[in-house]
């Protein structure tokens, strides 16, 4: 299922492997995180697995070689204040050198803050402004699409994360609109739903209600997972792939700051960077 | 022949994929208004209307252009900057995508729908943000040749367009640069700088003037970002008075531009004229000419008030 020679496929799928890349990724969200003494561990760590498959288990083609060949799949992160996560996958992919990982968010830095297209190789679109990367993300995939028809080529497919809290944008739901009635079916949404937004509890803030029933009547095919299962991820990412009828969601329901045990399901830890102390104690629960 | 100034974009995409160039459109529901239909008619998997719905529509502009295309955008200008600003800015001009927002139905000139539809603060939304060019065409033939500039380049451009029809000023496609300006009228006693349709009045009101002895130059501002200064320099040093026209709030748009490069680089007697701090109201573009005192008579009369 990949136009390109060096890419990561779904047949030499691993579980053990993609583990490993998700520990590995966790330990990078945490380096960076703490040298930047400030980001957004929390929702980082949530999508850690599910970014860990994404990028190794052949469900996003790219090339190890080249950011830009033309024949990639896109991944949008529309949740960019998780640029840690991003990074952390570029850098198990091989984009972003390992001295890199301690610059972010300083000055000059190719990792600002949220994610850069502009400086880090590998970011597809420049976000961090919330519920955008839908929109950004129907753009890519109608484009693409248009371009393979006329090519004869195999479908390149755009996959774009975002959070739960940023689904309380109002944009999110016009790009939902969208998407289902002009049926662009090599667009898969992944909600990182981790029940957590900067206030607290989305059912204290904010309720999404039933979140898989809205998207259905929005007119998307679901998926509901859990998203710390590497096997459900890998599952769901190559159904949403195959599927032709329209846009496909994966609601992924995970645990805010998973794998570090007194980050977990604390909103505290949404955009707050550990200290010396907690730094090693979340290195140490990660050996 | 008087033709509005949108009327040019459906039109000029057209041309402009028959030429072999990548574009795209996509508009909220306003393409028939904003005449992307037609592009829509000529090129059916090119078109994008969104419904009414900016916020999508910028960002599904902008993903299109990360795919190599030429967007363009449409809506109201009220719609197309105001309602999907966060989006021009953080998405497209942030990652200085190749997006071009060309609403119309800009300024006061929308006339009855009221202040609710006439946008008066589109240019200095636009003219603020690094990366974004600004072009305000003075009419039909202008218009067209701002959105062929505005193809040429990679990066954000602001077309503005206008619903009113106006005059013709030039009978064919004038060559448009970014910095450029065009001297419509030489004289020496006063510079009049204008943009979009108030060009056509500053026009009438210079030939106004002359009669009674006062020559105006003047300036149609189309490029507001990037500015041409040197013209706008040579020509204060020679008159010593400069008078600038818009239908556009006259803070942040081509009456600040102008008022800020005079102020630094060669003080000049300087008088905005356009809308201070005040909504639009329904009624004809004329009556609200006259309304807001941006008719000829007023722009002759404050003309004379510089002497």
């Amino acid at each position: 299922m990949s136009r390109i020679a060096g890419a990561p496929k779904a047949e030499d799928f691993d579980l053990a492997e993609i583990q490993k890349r998700a520990h590995c990724m966790r330990k990078h969200i945490l380096r960076m995180v703490h040298a930047a003494k400030s980001g957004h561990p929390g929702g980082s760590l949530s999508a850690a697995d599910i970014m860990a498959c994404l990028y190794f288990g052949g469900a996003l083609s790219y090339d190890p070689e080249d950011p830009q060949n033309p024949d990639r799949d896109r991944f949008v992160l529309s949740k960019g204040h998780a640029a840690p996560v991003l990074y952390a996958a570029l850098h198990e992919v091989g984009y972003i050198p390992d001295e890199w990982l301690d610059t972010l968010r300083h000055l000059n830095s190719k990792l600002q803050g949220h994610p850069d297209m502009l400086k880090c190789p590998g970011v597809e679109a420049s976000t961090g402004s919330l519920g955008q990367g839908l929109s950004i993300a129907s753009g890519i995939a109608l484009g693409l699409a248009q371009e393979d028809r006329q090519s004869g080529k195999e479908l390149r497919h755009v996959f774009v994360m975002t959070g739960d809290g940023e689904l309380q944008e109002g944009q999110n739901w016009e790009a939902l609109m969208y998407a289902a009635y002009k049926k662009i079916n090599n667009l898969v949404a992944i909600v990182d739903h981790n029940r957590l937004q900067i206030d607290g509890f989305l059912d204290d803030v904010l309720s999404l209600g039933d979140l898989n029933a809205k998207f259905e009547a929005f007119g998307w095919k679901t998926f509901v997972i859990d998203g710390h299962d590497i096997n459900a991820i890998q599952e769901a990412l190559l159904a949403a792939k195959a599927y032709e009828e329209g846009p496909v969601v994966i609601l992924c329901n995970t645990i805010k700051g998973k794998g570090i045990s007194y980050m977990e399901d604390q909103a505290g830890w949404h955009g707050k960077a550990p200290n010396d102390d907690e730094y090693k104690t979340a290195l140490s629960e990660l050996l | 022949m008087a033709r509005a100034t949108r009327e040019a974009f459906g039109e000029t995409l057209i041309e402009l994929a028959e030429q072999g160039l990548d574009v795209v459109a996509v508009d909220a529901d306003l393409a028939g208004s904003t005449t992307t239909a037609k592009f829509g008619v000529a090129y059916p998997d090119r078109f994008f209307d969104v419904g009414i719905a900016e916020q999508n529509m910028m960002d599904l502009a902008a993903g299109l252009s990360l795919t190599g295309k030429i967007a363009f955008t449409g809506s109201f200008a009220v719609f197309g900057t105001g309602r999907c600003y966060d989006q021009i800015r953080n998405t497209v001009a942030y990652a200085n995508l190749n997006v071009k927002i060309c609403p119309t139905h800009a300024g006061i000139s929308v006339g009855p729908d009221g202040g609710s539809h006439q946008m008066l603060e589109d240019i200095s939304l636009m003219r603020t943000l690094p990366n974004m060019r600004v072009l305000v065409p003075a009419d039909y033939m202008s218009a067209k040749a701002a959105l062929r500039l505005a193809s040429k380049v990679d990066g954000p451009v602001y077309v503005r367009m206008g619903r009113q029809k106006v005059a013709e000023i030039f009978d064919e496609e004038p060559s448009l640069e970014f910095g450029g300006s065009n001297l419509l009228r030489e004289g020496s006693d006063i510079t009049i700088v204008s943009c979009g349709v108030m060009v056509e009045l500053a026009m009438q009101a210079a030939q106004k003037l002359s009669k009674e002895g006062i020559e105006a130059e003047v300036i149609d501002a189309y490029s507001i970002v990037p500015f041409d200064e040197k013209t706008l320099l040579s020509s204060a040093r020679k008159t010593k008075r400069v008078l600038t026209i818009e239908e556009h709030s006259i803070y942040g748009g081509l009456g600040s531009t102008v008022a800020e490069i005079l102020s630094e680089s060669e003080p000049t007697k300087l008088k905005r004229m356009g809308m201070d701090r005040i909504f639009g109201t329904s009624g004809n573009f004329e009556e609200l000419l006259g309304h807001f005192e941006l008719d000829v008579d007023s722009i002759v009369r404050t003309c004379k008030n510089l002497f």
